[in-house]
């Protein structure tokens, strides 16, 4: 029997030239799961998906994905190791000169030598199990955002993977697709036995789904627990978040010089806002 | 003032600096391009249809150009011939300044507007729309299976596309000097197909075209590969693939002429 845990994360630090992202993160992932990383824009959510699909490299510490440490990886390797991921982007990612139905197919076609008759069903499979089968034949634009998604979700699920990466899976969709996209990641999640990770501010939709969430801020992990215990946090990071308040300890402004230094006012001045 | 002579010989060198980094940037993508072309050999049906965007495309505007400019050429070259009565030459003039230099330059000029310029625009947007880094994740390689295939088939239109262009042009100077003013249809041919050698001016014309389309599919795209993911970044990116292919053509057909034609009467 595999081991419980999927993917492990220890002490990973990243940063852009001397910009801290990600500092000292923790965390520890397991088979069949789905589990929300929220945060702020900003805050290193998407950093983190990069770091676990091998895109980025970490300044420290280690991505470890199924017993396998990413960044050590060579090339070969990482790339037989993706064939075990998928990622569902912002906007689906579709490729805009391939139809719904080749789309599905290009991971089918480029990795494995499958007669093109088994392709045809498992394509057909893939797009039946997102509601999508009807809508083989069409192009990537003439579909609506909630349909490319889960298009997308489609194509990510195309080679069964262990992992799937939701980046942002929630944003700028009606309230029927949010539930549809929302409960298609619960039920692939189950009945693939596979690990499911959303990056999302979508707190409400996520909480209805995920089995465990970590909130990121500045580049730590703020909080972490079960969505009832995220819930009924009373940490006032957790509270800001959940309950969508202006301020608190993630600040309306961003740093800057005193507003008096902005505007060349003598200290004893005070701007009326 | 000193300031800002300061300040403007670091911009100078700024640019400078940012110029040869860009240059070394494009030299290893180059490589890499190179490197990862097996795939598109192995399943040329990725080379033929970029060979359909890119060349079959073009032929309308080479085609036409071709035309207009032999045209052109005939009108002109009868005009001054004709006064030292050796109109019968204009045939061996219109093919001559076509397969020598204006089909291989103009065809480059044509092929980097319309084909350089859709690779370029096309690269990028996908970019834009994180389809590159979608096709990474899917653990396919953008360069082998997106760049490569549309740089090999820019390579093998280019020639193709130069030599369409010279043969046009050529039956636009017949049918402007011998079906319109009427000059002798056997002189135009004959003196063509003694003055035109195969060596030193259809092959040299070949190798320009040929080294006219690494220039310009390799400039298109890396330029598209590199673009920054915003709708500016593309467009940007799109100009400075037209605006740099142009003068890379213009050098590169100076310096190559001047090592072709070089004591060659």
């Amino acid at each position: 029997m595999p081991p419980k845990t999927l993917i492990e994360i220890n002490d990973l630090n990243f940063s852009y030239g001397t910009r801290a992202i990600l500092k000292g993160i923790n965390m520890s992932m397991s088979r069949g799961q789905v589990i929300a990383i929220m945060g702020g824009s900003g805050s290193g959510k998407t950093t983190l998906l990069r770091l676990i699909s091998g895109t980025l490299r970490p300044t420290s510490g280690h991505v470890r994905f199924a017993g396998e440490v990413v960044h050590e990886l060579d090339r070969d390797a990482l790339f037989s190791l993706r064939r075990k991921m998928g990622m569902l982007f912002q906007f689906g990612a579709l490729f805009t000169d391939l139809s719904v139905f080749d789309n599905v197919a290009f991971q089918m076609r480029e990795h494995t030598s499958l007669p093109e008759s088994m392709i045809r069903d498992l394509v057909l499979m893939k797009l039946h199990a997102v509601g999508l089968r009807g809508a083989q034949h069409l192009m990537p634009a003439e579909l609506s955002g909630g349909m490319a998604r889960r298009v997308a979700l489609a194509r990510s699920i195309a080679l069964d993977p262990m992992l799937i990466m939701y980046d942002e899976p929630f944003t700028g969709l009606d309230p029927i697709s949010l539930t549809v996209i929302g409960n298609l990641i619960r039920r692939l999640t189950d009945v693939l036995g596979m690990t499911s990770i959303v990056v999302t501010h979508d707190v409400q939709e996520s909480l209805k789904i995920v089995d465990y969430v970590y909130f990121i801020a500045d580049g730590v992990i703020a909080a972490e627990g079960t969505p009832q215990q995220v819930r009924d946090s009373i940490a006032p990071f957790v509270h800001q978040f959940v309950h969508g308040e202006e301020d608190g300890p993630v600040p309306f402004h961003y740093p800057a010089p005193t507003y008096q230094q902005d505007l060349d006012l003598d200290p004893k001045e005070m701007p009326v806002v | 003032m000193f300031n800002r002579i300061v300040s403007g010989i670091r911009s100078i060198g700024h640019r400078v600096i940012e110029s040869i980094w860009r240059l070394g940037l494009a030299s290893r993508f180059f490589m890499l391009v190179l490197l990862k072309s097996g795939t598109s050999f192995r399943r040329f049906g990725l080379v033929i249809r970029e060979l359909y965007y890119s060349g079959v495309l073009s032929l309308i505007i080479i085609v036409v150009s071709g035309l207009f400019v032999g045209m052109v050429l005939g009108l002109q070259g009868y005009e001054t011939l004709q006064k030292y009565g050796s109109e019968s030459a204009v045939g061996t003039l219109v093919a001559l300044s076509l397969v020598r230099e204006l089909g291989p330059v103009v065809a480059a000029l044509l092929f980097a507007s319309r084909a350089g310029s859709a690779i370029t625009a096309e690269i990028g947007l996908m970019k834009a729309t994180e389809q590159l880094e979608a096709m990474a994740l899917m653990a396919v390689d953008p360069i082998a299976r997106i760049v490569a295939p549309r740089f090999w088939a820019g390579v093998i239109s280019m020639p193709l596309l130069a030599a369409i262009f010279s043969v046009m042009g050529i039956y636009g100077g017949h049918l402007v000097t011998v079906i319109f003013i009427g000059v002798d249809e056997g002189s135009y041919w004959s003196q063509m197909q003694s003055a035109v050698d195969f060596r030193f001016d259809i092959l040299n014309g070949f190798i320009k075209s040929c080294f006219f389309g690494v220039a310009v599919t390799a400039i298109a795209v890396f330029e598209g590969y590199n673009a920054p993911p915003t709708a500016e970044g593309v467009s940007g990116a799109t100009t400075r693939t037209v605006v740099t292919s142009s003068l890379v053509i213009l050098g590169l057909d100076f310096v190559l002429t001047a090592f072709m034609f070089r004591g060659v009467s």
